[in-house]
């Protein structure tokens, strides 16, 4: 189901990135000349320890951490389940009570579920139509129970930019230690992430959304925190993190962190002219359209998301995928459960419209002419598909 | 918390479905359709209609229109490719094994958008057993 004859726009890059060349190219020796297990004391071994120790560097610096406060994980979902469960099961005796919101990743939803299941109570703050969490409702919620809060810097869906400076002020300004998580996963390298001006304590990245290899993650973990390990077994070099690294995967996410923060501004204008030329063109050429997220600085350079009504999003997702372009969608039908995406329901968002919702997400690799190529492509494909509906796009 | 396994399999299309979805048979609206019916929910992410032309009690045309997924489209120019040519009797008997066989099968997880487009057509059939009456 490949149509590789044709010219291909890959604008998924919220939900995987291809590994950048360098990044490949940086990995490589470690599967065969640098094979080592970073416990050996000898020079194979102690290669393997410094690279990782490297990869440990590089990756603080970005994020404005010291070294030591980052642990390398299998994924960006282990980070965000070590850091929530992590930080509950470590601080169960202070309280039980938890504070998120409605438009976060299942990957934090679903810890939060085991979270209630073990006993503790989770608050889910509410957003506003564009996606941005009621810091007045977060500060009613916070209680002398509460240990944890834990909110997206960027919406992964809709690419809302929340303001986590402000959640961490509130959070902070408790007068008694609340732990405070950022899922940085989409975000990283699309908005400026600086843990000691935020003065999160716990943070989570991945590798495969900034052109890293899959099967890495890394959580930042200020010094001194505490957390409780998930998994236990033979410690290598973080008891957080049994068993043996991925070497590899850990000096790969380390380049593209590398190469994406050298190039920060640059790659963060190029987006931001892709989405807005996206924006412009989508606005321009289509009828019927509703954007979900909001415009401008609140919007995440690599985010664009809208319904185009009448039609089914899994519809337009295949449509576009035997055109060569790629996307995601807020359909029910994509996924296994027959609702829409929780995250346009929480703004708002009827279902019916919702269904409809098309997600382009655009990374730093993308060009122009793939904007172009997908905008020469999409009204043809909605056209189409609203011609075999029975639903009147101007009706909804 | 019982843990969950998506399948791979659970949501892959067959070659033959995208090949229907691509390229579907019978879709558009029916100028005097003898019989017209709709299902399904905008809601759930889902509406069909269907058009039958019936005559002699021989089902001589049948188009739909979707609002709905691949499988939903693809299913639904299934269906009105059966039910063409056949008896009201006969397409009365056609069962939703045969409209998803003739599409080489359909990931589990989309069976509810194919009972869609068969839900459509026993009802337009009922709408033409009243009409006879």
């Amino acid at each position: 189901m490949l149509y590789w004859d044709q010219m291909n726009a890959y604008f998924d890059n919220g939900t995987t990135t291809p590994v950048a060349k360098e990044v490949l190219d940086a990995m490589l020796p470690y599967f065969r000349e640098n094979f080592g297990h970073p416990i050996f004391i000898y020079s194979l071994g102690q290669e393997a320890a410094e690279a990782i120790e490297r990869s440990q560097k590089i990756i603080s610096r970005t994020i404005n951490a010291k070294p030591e406060e980052i642990t390398f994980t299998s994924n960006g979902t282990e980070s965000i389940d070590l850091a929530i469960r992590g930080a509950a099961y470590a601080n169960r005796r202070k309280g039980n009570h938890i504070i998120t919101t409605n438009v976060e990743n299942p990957s934090v939803l679903r810890v939060c579920d085991k979270l209630e299941s073990d006993g503790f109570k989770v608050d889910y703050i509410a957003v506003d139509k564009q996606g941005l969490v009621d810091l007045d409702q977060l500060k009613k919620t916070i209680n002398d129970k509460t240990i944890l809060v834990s909110v997206a810097n960027v919406n992964d869906e809709i690419g809302t930019v929340q303001p986590v400076d402000e959640v961490a002020r509130i959070v902070r300004e408790q007068g008694r230690k609340i732990f405070f998580h950022v899922n940085a996963i989409a975000g990283y390298m699309r908005v400026p992430v600086d843990v000691e001006r935020l003065g999160v304590d716990m943070l989570s990245l991945s590798a495969h959304k900034i052109h890293g290899p899959k099967g890495v993650g890394a959580l930042y973990l200020r010094k001194g925190t505490r957390i409780e390990p998930l998994n236990y077994g033979y410690v290598s070099m973080s008891g957080l993190k049994p068993g043996t690294e991925n070497v590899a995967g850990i000096v790969g996410f380390a380049k593209a962190a590398e190469l994406a923060s050298d190039r920060f501004d640059r790659n963060v204008k190029k987006m931001l002219e892709l989405r807005e030329r996206l924006m412009k063109g989508i606005e321009e050429r289509m009828s019927y359209y509703l954007l979900h997220g909001p415009r401008g600085e609140k919007r995440s350079p690599a985010n664009v998301n809208y319904s185009f009504k009448g039609v089914e999003g899994e519809a337009i997702l295949l449509r576009l995928d035997l055109e060569g372009v790629s996307v995601a969608t807020g359909s029910a039908c994509s996924t296994r459960k027959l609702e829409p995406s929780h995250v346009l329901t929480a703004i708002g968002i009827k279902p019916e419209v919702a269904h409809s919702a098309t997600r382009f997400t655009i990374s730093w690799q993308n060009t122009p002419e793939e904007v172009d190529y997908a905008l020469d492509v999409l009204p043809g494909v909605i056209e189409n598909l609203r011609k075999i509906s029975p639903i009147k796009a101007e009706d909804m | 918390m019982p843990a969950e396994y998506t399948e791979r399999s659970l949501l892959k299309y067959s070659q033959k479905l995208i090949e229907m979805f691509k390229n579907p048979k019978n879709i558009g609206e029916m100028e005097n359709p003898t019989v017209t019916a709709d299902e399904g929910d905008v809601q759930c992410g889902d509406a069909f209609r269907m058009f039958l032309k019936i005559e002699d009690n021989v089902i001589v045309d049948a188009k739909f229109l979707s609002f709905g997924c691949a499988a939903n489209i693809a299913t639904g120019a299934a269906t009105t490719e059966i039910v063409k040519g056949k008896t009201v009797d006969e397409a009365e008997k056609i069962t939703i094994k045969e409209i998803t066989e003739s599409l080489d099968g359909l990931p589990p997880l989309k069976m509810h958008c194919a009972t869609l487009a068969f839900k459509t057509l026993k009802k337009a059939l009922e709408n033409y057993r009243k009409m006879q009456k």
